[in-house]
């Protein structure tokens, strides 16, 4: 088999908070195109993982790694620079804004010699990009206030894969949604994939784990206990792996 | 236990187009947007048929109007940002007297120049101390600008020792307020002026949008990139500055300053504010609704000094009218 350089490698990463170890030994690479599920009992070191990807905080020991290059995540606007955009599970858009505008959030577009913004040209792209992954609201310019919990995950995961040029980190991105949005929701994720995107995403529900990873690795009180292919395994093995009752 | 079916969400496709078709902008257009210009015409309407004997509708009476909210309309613009960022600003009365005051002292001292930026950068700075305790100390700004209110106001007591200072340099009182281009009041020139700049701002600059998102969701805004406390220290140094230039507003149309210029602005500015159709929390608001907002506060003074009423009987209806906005306003839709 041919050595080709994963899209994302988390190497040797230790995290302490003030002396407690929240996470150690965690190696883990991701390619493009590849659904990576991260799992583990509360407190087993998920979110901080994601945290540390996502450059809200610094790897006490350990490094990651994009295309094979060292990188330095300091703040999320590096995460951001490298290609990488976080969903969060508490839906991070403006309610009272339309979809284009938390679409282009921070990163609006402008034209002309006054700067004005584009407001068409973002209306227009935003359409565009709904329509590829099947995000169905009812208009660009509708307000996300007036959107269903599904629609909105589904505009926060449109919006990542429009900026994401690399990674997508995914914290329980269904955890607020009902049956049948959560199953939309999957949908786009894997249409996300498609295209190319790494996703490494965070679920409670094994069930969805199953459905929608390639690979599932599994943190147990901060340590990585083991990395599975999906269709390798079954969710007894899993479990045992998550409470440690093997 | 059967799979969900593909959920029938809605997809009116020929409306989804990124250009709307007038007939759809008008089916969105919600009730809160344009009750204000309602208002505003029913008011009008009102005292047109009310006062007819009593000059309501002279030309030189309705310009008078637009002349007197000037200032109001001034400050107003800028605390549609402010309240957009979900802040607000409660020293600019104070700031209106403190500025008004420096400025004409300084111009009696030092000149035209030396007085126009003494004045001004008296907003400045109040706007920068309260920009630095909102977002370095973490307090709130109703707070912090309420000390900054009593602070300034006490200065603007204390810098003159409660004497007024009468400004007697004619290009400053023609530039600001006394003057005349044409037909048209340099209050007016100003009203127009600040109106259209900070409509455009507002709606078709990126500073626009970080306001507002920054009021709407300060913790989406913030891993968006956008940088939340600039914006803060930015929203409140723009609605003190602009406090600064209504108070050179004043001084130039009365041709001197005192200590108790501006002082029952704050009420009348944050009614023109709401009643434009500006949340209180941040998200949402409009710079034309602001204008027609101050404008209806000046038809309303206006209307009920000709109809007789005594100043604190207009105090009273002021009072009536702003709470009447804020129940039409705050009201949300149920989510």
């Amino acid at each position: 088999m041919a050595a080709v350089t994963p899209l994302v490698q988390v190497d040797g990463v230790r995290k302490e908070f003030g002396g407690v170890v929240a996470l150690q030994g965690v190696t883990l690479d991701i390619d493009p195109g590849e659904v990576v599920a991260l799992v583990g009992d509360n407190g087993a070191g998920k979110s901080t993982l994601i945290k540390i990807i996502a450059g809200v905080h610094q790897p006490t020991d350990g490094q990651i790694l994009l295309e094979g290059e060292p990188v330095r995540l300091n703040t999320p606007t590096d995460s951001r620079q490298h290609g990488i955009e976080v969903v969060y599970q508490d839906l991070a858009l403006a309610d009272q804004q339309p979809v284009y505008m938390n679409m282009f959030l921070g990163r609006e577009l402008v034209r002309g010699p006054l700067r004005r913004m584009d407001r068409d040209g973002m209306a227009k792209e935003t359409q565009q990009l709904l329509d590829e992954l099947d995000v169905r609201v009812p208009s660009p310019r509708a307000i996300i206030r007036d959107l269903s919990g599904g629609q909105r995950q589904g505009v926060a995961i449109a919006r990542a894969t429009h900026w994401a040029q690399r990674l997508v980190l995914m914290d329980e991105p269904t955890a607020a949604l009902g049956v049948q949005e959560t199953g939309r929701v999957e949908e786009i994720i894997l249409r996300m994939r498609d295209r190319g995107r790494a996703i490494l995403i965070v679920s409670h529900s094994l069930d969805q784990v199953f459905r929608l990873s390639d690979r599932i690795c599994v943190l147990r009180r901060g340590e990585q206990v083991g990395i599975k292919t999906t269709s390798e395994t079954d969710g007894d093995e899993i479990v045992s792996m998550i409470t440690g009752l093997r | 236990m059967s799979v969900a079916p593909a959920s029938p969400e809605r997809t009116p496709k020929a409306a989804t187009g990124p250009k709307r078709s007038v007939a759809a902008r008008a089916r969105a257009l919600d009730p809160r947007s344009y009750v204000v210009y309602v208002a505003f015409l029913l008011i009008l309407a009102f005292f047109a048929i009310t006062l007819s004997d009593d000059g309501f509708l002279t030309t030189n009476n309705l310009l008078n109007i637009v002349d007197q909210t000037a200032p109001i309309t001034v400050i107003a613009v800028a605390t549609v940002f402010v309240l957009s960022a979900g802040e607000i600003d409660l020293s600019i009365g104070s700031v209106v007297a403190l500025s008004a005051l420096i400025a004409a002292v300084v111009l009696r001292d030092a000149g035209l120049v030396a007085g126009v930026l003494a004045g001004l950068a008296t907003g400045v700075a109040v706007g920068l101390v309260n920009g630095l305790f909102v977002t370095v100390f973490r307090l709130p700004s109703f707070l912090v600008t309420l000390a900054t209110m009593g602070l300034v106001a006490g200065l603007a007591r204390s810098i003159t020792d409660l004497k007024s200072v009468a400004v007697t340099n004619f290009t400053f009182t023609d530039f600001f307020g006394s003057g005349d281009l044409g037909p048209v009041s340099s209050l007016i020139l100003w009203t127009i002026g600040t109106v259209a700049l900070g409509h455009f701002v507002y709606r078709h600059r990126r500073f626009g949008a970080h306001v507002l998102a920054t009021g709407d969701n300060a913790a989406a805004a913030r891993v968006s990139g956008i940088r939340v406390n600039r914006t803060k220290v930015a929203v409140l140094v723009l609605s003190a500055t602009a406090a600064a230039l209504a108070g050179l507003l004043y001084a130039g149309r009365l041709q001197g300053a005192n200590y108790n210029l501006g002082s029952s602005d704050l009420l009348l500015v944050i009614s023109a504010v709401v009643i434009g159709g500006t949340r209180l929390f941040g998200g949402s608001g409009s710079v034309v609704g602001a204008l027609i907002g101050s404008l209806i506060m000046g038809v309303l003074n206006n209307g009920l000094i000709l109809a007789g009423l005594s100043a604190s009987e207009q105090l009273i209806a002021q009072g009536v009218l702003l709470l009447l906005a804020i129940s039409l306003t705050l009201r949300e839709p149920k989510a």
